[in-house]
């Protein structure tokens, strides 16, 4: 079992894939690192948000998934 | 203060072209004793060139997302029924994107209450847009606007 990272809206054209699988747990150290240094970049931006198991993170940095987990990165959300 | 008043309310993510006709009228129709209906349909619009626009969303957080919005709505605002109807996937200009109406004794809390919902789905909805122009992709990024407006709700 692993961990799914979850790439939406513009982070997607970033990462190049809509998923990646990487092998749990993964912390913050584990996540900035798994998505490469551009993505990264974003994910340290206050404005992203990181879900958790279907859970907005209030602390992305307490990120701790384990096994089965889905890691979504949550852009901020387009305006009208 | 919290209401325990039945309201019906129906909140839809939908993959597929809808008629907002049909929803508002369905909305008028929950409530037996009738009333006012408000309603504001959204649709993708041609200006500026746009070819398309396409809405990606998240199903874990969209759809409760939105159910929380209807249920504070409820709270809030003293409603009969409410509909809260959301489009994803690749639109072209002419549909309709969103569509929110509400039941109400009064005018004045249904069309207040769709103000709020619209405000709250504009700028605190998990939607992510992106249109295209001259045959390339854009995202669009967040408005200043759309913050102003959900601070007035506070």
């Amino acid at each position: 079992m692993a961990v799914t990272i979850l790439f939406l809206g513009p982070l997607r054209d970033l990462a190049g894939e809509a998923t990646y699988e990487v092998d749990a747990p993964l912390d913050w150290a584990g996540l900035l690192d798994a998505v490469g240094p551009e993505v990264a970049a974003q994910l340290s931006e206050e404005r992203v948000n990181v879900a958790c198991a279907g859970k907005v993170l209030g602390d992305k940095t307490e990120l701790s998934a384990q096994d089965g987990d889905e890691v979504a990165l949550l852009p901020p959300v387009s305006g009208g | 203060m919290v209401r325990f008043s039945m309201v019906f309310e129906e909140v839809r993510l939908l993959h597929e072209p809808f008629s907002p006709q049909e929803y508002i009228e369905k909305t008028a129709n929950y409530t037996i004793t009738k009333g006012g209906v408000a309603s504001f349909t959204g649709y993708v619009s041609a200006d500026g060139g746009v070819e398309a626009l396409e809405l990606s969303h998240y199903e874990p957080l969209t759809q409760p997302g939105m159910e929380d919005l209807s249920w504070k709505a409820q709270q809030r605002f003293e409603l009969k029924a409410l509909t809260i109807i959301h489009r994803v996937g690749l639109m072209r200009p002419g549909e309709p994107i969103v569509c929110v109406s509400a039941a109400a004794r009064h005018r004045r809390g249904a069309i207040e209450a769709v103000d709020y919902c619209m405000d709250h789905l504009k700028s605190a909805a998990w939607f992510w847009k992106r249109e295209l122009k001259n045959g390339e992709w854009t995202w669009i990024e967040p408005r200043e606007e759309d913050h102003a407006d959900l601070a007035r709700w506070r």
